[in-house]
């Protein structure tokens, strides 16, 4: 990786680790590379959906999949100036273990002038099982 | 004619009231978001009050996609719940006077959830409202749409599946 494009994914991490929304559920940026995002979400109290199981919410592993899938659009190598979310379905394979923090990958394999195409997948501690699978597509904003 | 008397509508609103206070209420992640159901008969409408954590692009500034996509599948799944609880609630077997988010009939589990991201959410209130267009014994489809000023003008819909809890004979 260059210079320019390493100075490109800072600048891309930066951004990512300021959203509101993302640092209000807690969500940690572990990796960004060439198209590549894992972002992780600790368990916390706040994030349940379920109170008699203690279940973490869809709407909060939505949350991290968009974000991932995001990050992910942000640092392809094609390099968007920027990315809004045109579409994104998850399927929701099993609860979450509560307690466990959920981790999320995101590749970004796809981009035409103005559309990148993702995939996500969420996993607890259990990794060989996941959470949740998701497919989204982006708008590529800022392209020659 | 043998026709029972009407019930006093305090009786009647302090029940439906309850019942989806101890839906809403219940759940942490719908505190957290602060969403909030305004209900008109067995009519719901999700509300997302503005606040500034529910940005995702501060630029912009932006609702972030997530948020968006939480206060639609909370709203799916709120009102797909109502409507299964309606009857036992109003027949009166299901004892709402003692109701709370423990004590609560178990509510549908999402399978997967489809977000169509129209135009970006400002930085102002939001209003949902589902349409349940299945709801069988095992399985449930239910679109919802969100707007911010014009009720017209969505700026995102959804689509989910849902699985229906078992029913306790």
């Amino acid at each position: 990786m260059g210079p320019v494009m390493n100075d490109k994914i800072k600048r891309a991490s930066q951004f990512i680790q300021a959203l509101p929304h993302s640092v209000a559920l807690g969500m940690e940026l572990e990796d960004l590379n060439a198209g590549t995002a894992v972002i992780g979400m600790p368990y916390d109290a706040k994030l349940v959906g379920d109170p008699r199981t203690g279940v973490v919410h869809g709407g909060a592993v939505s949350a991290l999949m968009d974000t991932t899938c995001g990050a992910a659009v942000m640092s392809h190598p094609s390099n968007p100036a920027g990315t809004a979310t045109m579409d994104l379905r998850i399927e929701y394979l099993r609860a979450a273990t509560p307690g466990q923090r959920i981790t999320t990958t995101a590749t970004c394999y796809h981009v035409t002038r103005s559309v990148a195409f993702v995939r996500a997948t969420a996993t607890d501690a259990d990794t060989d099982n996941p959470v949740a699978m998701a497919t989204g597509t982006f708008t590529a904003e800022g392209k020659p | 004619m043998n026709r029972s008397r009407p019930e006093p509508v305090q009786v009647v609103k302090q029940r439906r009231d309850g019942v989806l206070r101890a839906m809403v209420e219940g759940v942490p992640y719908t505190q957290f978001l602060g969403i909030e159901f305004e209900r008109r008969g067995d009519e719901l409408t999700g509300v997302l009050p503005f606040k500034e954590s529910l940005i995702g692009n501060p630029m912009l500034p932006a609702l972030h996609g997530g948020a968006t996509a939480a206060f639609l599948e909370v709203t799916a799944i709120i009102t797909l719940s109502w409507g299964l609880l309606w009857e036992d609630m109003e027949s009166g077997a299901l004892d709402t006077a003692s109701l709370d988010a423990q004590s609560l009939p178990r509510l549908p589990k999402t399978i997967d959830f489809s977000v169509d991201y129209l135009r970006s959410g400002l930085p102002r209130d939001a209003y949902a409202r589902a349409r349940i267009n299945r709801s069988g014994r095992r399985y449930a489809s239910v679109h919802v749409e969100a707007w911010q000023d014009n009720r017209a003008r969505l700026f995102a819909q959804g689509t989910g599946h849902f699985v229906m809890p078992h029913r306790q004979e």
